[in-house]
């Protein structure tokens, strides 16, 4: 029997199971079966497409990084900034988001890459709070503490107006996140994203090999938060406002903890943390706000204990546990 | 026998008629904080309703009840706040939203109470400009101009001349630095210097030490009511500036009935401009006190995000009664224009039909020690206030 | 002059609570490697009993202080062996997730017993006030803080120098491995020093609750400072968090003394620099 080439293996990943379109069709699905939640399918999907972004970083390069949200509201803000003095043209405004978040992605990079540990995860914190405090104080620009107001978006490809019910919105995300999606899964399967494994995994060996690691981490660090940015963007535009809170500490936090629990290192765990986590707090927040945090906390306290690879790795374990078909 | 049964028919249909056929529900969206930082604030907001709830549900006409939708926007979270607006319009179908703690969660919903054609009733954010984003906003809570003007006005005419501000720097806090310059220079008192504290600070002793070394008569102050005003009042004490001679007034905020206690007696004088003490002996407020106690603990008392829950259902309950449960979006905006209440809490109050803004009496109080527990001491009523902003920004 | 004075002194006793805190976080993290982030848990769980004890069971301010550093070290044995001890091999993501998990559950916790609202401290008559230290006056509890600061930390300080503990701990957060093969039970040794930093956090969280107000959302709040103290101090030393804390503390109230502007920016700006400075920290190991 030949021994698959590592190419063969790649191509062989690269190619889609039936599985794999099961997102997209609940998305779809969802938009005819509960049009009552169409707002909060759109914020789903941005914090899927979020989440996806810190994926690349966090769960491929290895990248432990607690600031994730100064990419977001860059693009958040740059979006805003966009609509209320250039133009409310959603297609350029999402472009305009990504750009300016990539450039911070790429300057901050260049500096602090080439900590590690807890240096690193304070550098990216005061990285987002300072992000944070010149956005409090920007006023005349930013809108401060109160927020940006007035950020009108003009109808999608001049047609399709942002209509109260979020049906603009969610097929706006729907189509946007779709292809991210196209683009993260291509980049994980080829060469480079393999060579991000390699990183997180054994950096002297990647070094070894000739690889040139800050180059890709560098890389991977800015298209991650050139998607973060298209992630802030959208939520702007859906909203057609900015808050301050774009930018905090939270966020980040948050998105991190919806990512372990999806399972990190594997795409759809972003799609399965973002919408468990969101949907849990939508039902439950209500039912108890106050205790909403306690059970997370025991949340991600059993996962790190017992599912170490989020729900994703769970699932995985179930299966190996199944009787196999011959 | 035939005769008796059509009586008794028609005496069974006329006893059915009166009630306007149907039975009403009003469906009301309450957008609170339950979580988060700021709970505690949206905690005692809820207080105010389920008050009033418990103590006029029965008031509601015959044949109308009130359902209320409670949504916890967890902080200051636009987003999230539109979209819980979002849902409650489109999915809820209520016919009125309220509540609403912070100002950029209010900016966020206007638009959609706008567009949807939905009474907003603001029960707490306080940022002047509020109301002029929807026509179907009205506001039963207070403004930061409306404390923080007259205040400026009290002390230059009580030989205050020279003001050094120390402010919270957010919304609300720049609101009250300009309007109490506005209010001051037009007096001819002097602003000799100003400082804007970040809002997440622990430690106000530097903003304090710049203000004290400009040697003013009096320090003015707004920041979050809670543990930023108790940090405040101890770097007041600590820096020694009552010694040097040296006021400090500012809105209520910094001296809220429920935080004095822990402050000690480096509060005692004082001075504030507030729209609502827990200590005023009006007949409406010793009730309404007593029944707070009652609902949640002798040892509780009521703040003013309570009594803005508290009024804001009294406005709610008066649109509902007088359309006998049929809400219209354009009548009930009709109706809470020019609202009146003479048996609120804080005193007289009416809705502005120009702006639809809150107009009510500002006191001028001072800590004072009475029966040996710290109090917000009424001493002047400054009647009817309209929020200043407005009335200087009338076009 | 005179202004400059107070804000040096009062900025003091700021960095001196942070320091007494963050340096059991310097210790555990240099020594066990484990990124606790719940660290700011126990001394806002020193906080909340010494507070309690005082007000609700009429205790005194010294008795109330030992009590809440005593059953906090315990309660941290108790954690370390039980939870923490299965996640020493586990990468740093975990850990801080696990540990942030912790951290929400106890906010939780606190909040529904306590409620949301700040711990009014009464601190004792002969503490408050102001004290004449010859030159000019200073508030008596901030000079008492400072002075409590300075003891503990040099009580520590020869603790770890002279000490025969305290040379069997620098051994093994020098290298681990090697302590152990001269026969040094390093886990009884993380356990102990675990307890210490601890029992130290909770003292901080105690004293100085009446600069850092106890209310539930304490260890979030104030994590994001402890961290600050011993990245740029660097993990495992004892004088490293002390001139972090020096740093960072004055240097932030002297800025927002100085340039109120930039207030809020300062301390980030001084940890980005100190830290491209010195990726491991002031005294950290490379």
């Amino acid at each position: 029997m030949a021994v698959d080439s590592p190419v063969a293996q790649l191509i062989r990943a690269d190619r889609l199971r039936p599985i794999e379109l099961l997102p997209w069709v609940v998305a779809v699905a969802a938009y005819f079966l509960a049009s009552g939640y169409l707002p909060l399918g759109s914020q789903i999907m941005i914090m899927i497409l979020f989440a996806l972004s810190l994926d690349l970083v966090l769960g491929y390069a290895g990248i432990v990084t607690l600031g994730q949200a100064a990419f977001f509201g860059v693009g958040a803000y740059a979006a805003g900034i966009y609509a209320v003095h250039v133009s409310g043209e959603p297609l350029s405004g999402l472009l305009v988001g990504a750009a300016a978040a990539a450039i911070v992605g790429a300057v901050s990079g260049a500096i602090i890459l080439r900590t590690s540990g807890l240096t690193l995860l304070m550098l990216t914190l005061a990285i987002t709070s300072l992000l944070e405090a010149a956005a409090n104080d920007a006023t005349p620009l930013t809108g401060g503490n109160d927020g940006l107001q007035g950020v009108a978006i003009n109808p999608l490809l001049g047609l399709f107006d942002f209509d109260l019910y979020g049906r603009t919105a969610y097929l706006y995300c729907l189509v946007v996140l779709f292809i991210a999606w196209l683009f993260v899964r291509r980049l994980v399967h080829a060469p480079f994203g393999q060579s991000l494994v390699g990183i997180r995994e054994n950096v002297v060996r990647m070094h070894a090999i000739g690889t040139p690691v800050r180059r890709r981490l560098l890389t991977a660090y800015t298209v991650s938060a050139a998607l973060a940015g298209i992630a802030g963007a959208l939520l702007t535009q859906t909203t057609q406002f900015v808050g301050l809170t774009v930018l905090s500490f939270e966020r980040s936090g948050e998105i991190v903890i919806m990512l372990v629990l999806g399972g990190t290192g594997r795409i759809y765990g972003a799609f399965l943390g973002a919408a468990v986590y969101m949907i849990a707090q939508d039902q439950l927040a209500e039912a108890d706000p106050v205790f909403w945090d306690f059970w997370i906390g025991l949340l991600l306290v059993l996962i790190v204990l017992f599912a170490r690879g989020g729900i994703l790795g769970l699932t995985d374990r179930l299966l190996l546990m199944m009787p196999r078909r011959r | 026998m035939k005769l008796a049964r059509l009586a008794a028919a028609i005496i069974a249909i006329t006893a059915l008629a009166p009630a306007g056929a149907v039975a009403q529900t009003v469906k009301l969206g309450v957008i609170d904080s339950y979580s988060g930082p700021m709970a505690g604030v949206g905690e005692q907001m809820d207080r105010g309703i389920r008050l009033y709830m418990q103590e006029h549900g029965k008031d509601l006409p015959p044949g109308v009840t009130l359902e209320i939708i409670r949504r916890d926007d967890t902080g200051p979270n636009p987003a999230v706040a539109k979209r819980l607006a979002q849902e409650l319009i489109t999915r809820d179908h209520v016919q009125l939203l309220a509540g609403v703690i912070f100002t950029p969660n209010a900016l966020a919903i206007a638009p959609l109470a706008t567009e949807a054609k939905v009474p907003f009733i603001i029960m707490n954010a306080g940022t002047s400009m509020i109301t002029t984003k929807s026509p179907y906003i009205a506001r039963v809570s207070f403004t930061l101009w409306q404390s923080s003007y007259p205040l400026a006005e009290w002390a230059a005419k009580h030989g205050i001349k020279k003001v050094y501000s120390v402010v919270s720097d957010y919304g609300p806090g720049i609101d009250a630095e300009q309007a109490f310059t506005k209010g001051f220079t037009a007096n001819g008192g002097q602003m000799i210097g100003a400082v804007r504290v970040p809002l997440e600070n622990p430690d106000f002793v530097p903003f304090l030490q710049r203000a004290k070394d400009a040697r003013p008569d009096a320090v003015f102050s707004f920041v979050p009511a809670g543990k930023q005003a108790t940090a405040l009042m101890k770097a007041f004490g600590d820096l020694g500036l009552r010694a040097a001679g040296i006021r400090l007034i500012g809105t209520g905020d910094i001296t809220t009935d429920e935080e004095l206690q822990n402050m000690g007696d480096v509060a005692l004088g004082v001075t504030t401009m507030f729209h609502y003490s827990a200590a005023g002996n009006r007949p409406a407020n010793v009730a309404f006190v007593k029944a707070y106690k009652a609902m949640f603990g002798q040892n509780q008392v009521p703040s003013f995000e309570v009594v803005g829950g508290y009024d804001g259902m009294a406005a709610i309950f008066h649109v509902i009664r007088a359309q006998h449960g049929k809400i219209d979006p354009d009548r009930t905006m009709a109706l809470l224009k020019g609202w009146k209440d003479d048996a609120s809490p804080r005193g007289p109050i009416y809705i502005d039909p120009e702006t639809r803004d809150i107009v009510q009496n500002e006191y001028l109080r001072r800590v004072e020690k009475v029966n040996g527990q710290l109090e917000n001491v009424e001493l002047e009523t400054i009647p009817m206030v309209k929020d200043p902003w407005k009335v200087l920004n009338k076009q | 002059m005179e202004a400059i004075v107070s804000i040096l002194f009062l900025g003091l006793a700021y960095a001196m609570i942070l320091y007494l805190i963050s340096v059991g976080l310097s210790v555990t993290m240099g020594l066990m490697g484990f990124v606790n982030l719940a660290h700011g848990v126990f001394a806002m769980a020193g906080g909340y009993i010494t507070v309690t004890l005082m007000s609700r069971y009429g205790v005194s301010f010294g008795v109330a202080l030992l009590a809440a550093c005593v059953a906090v070290a315990l309660l941290s044995v108790v954690l370390e062996r039980c939870l923490y001890a299965r996640l020493y091999g586990a990468g740093e993501l975990e850990q801080v997730l696990f540990t942030i998990g912790l951290v929400f559950m106890a906010v939780a916790v606190v909040r529904k017993i306590w409620g949301p609202l700040p711990q009014p401290i009464a601190v004792p008559a002969l503490l408050s006030g102001q004290i004449n230290l010859g030159f000019r006056s200073f508030p008596t509890y901030r000079t008492f803080l400072i002075a409590v600061s300075l003891v503990l930390t040099l009580v520590l300080w020869l603790g770890i120098e002279r000490t025969n503990f305290g040379a069997r701990l620098r051994a093994a957060v020098d290298n681990r491995r090697m302590a152990e093969s001269l026969g040094i039970n390093t886990g009884q040794l993380f356990t102990v020093s675990f307890a210490l930093g601890s029992g130290l956090a909770a003292l901080g969280g105690g004293l100085g609750a009446d600069i850092l107000a106890i209310d539930p959302g304490y260890a979030m709040e104030y994590l994001v400072y402890f961290l600050m103290v011993v990245a740029v101090g660097g993990l495992g030393s004892i004088r490293g968090p002390f001139v972090a804390a020096l740093l960072l503390g004055i240097g932030d109230t002297a800025c927002k003394y100085l340039v109120p502007q930039l207030g809020a920016f300062f301390i980030y700006l001084a940890m980005i620099g100190l830290l491209l400075w010195r990726p491991a920290g002031l005294f950290g190991r490379a």
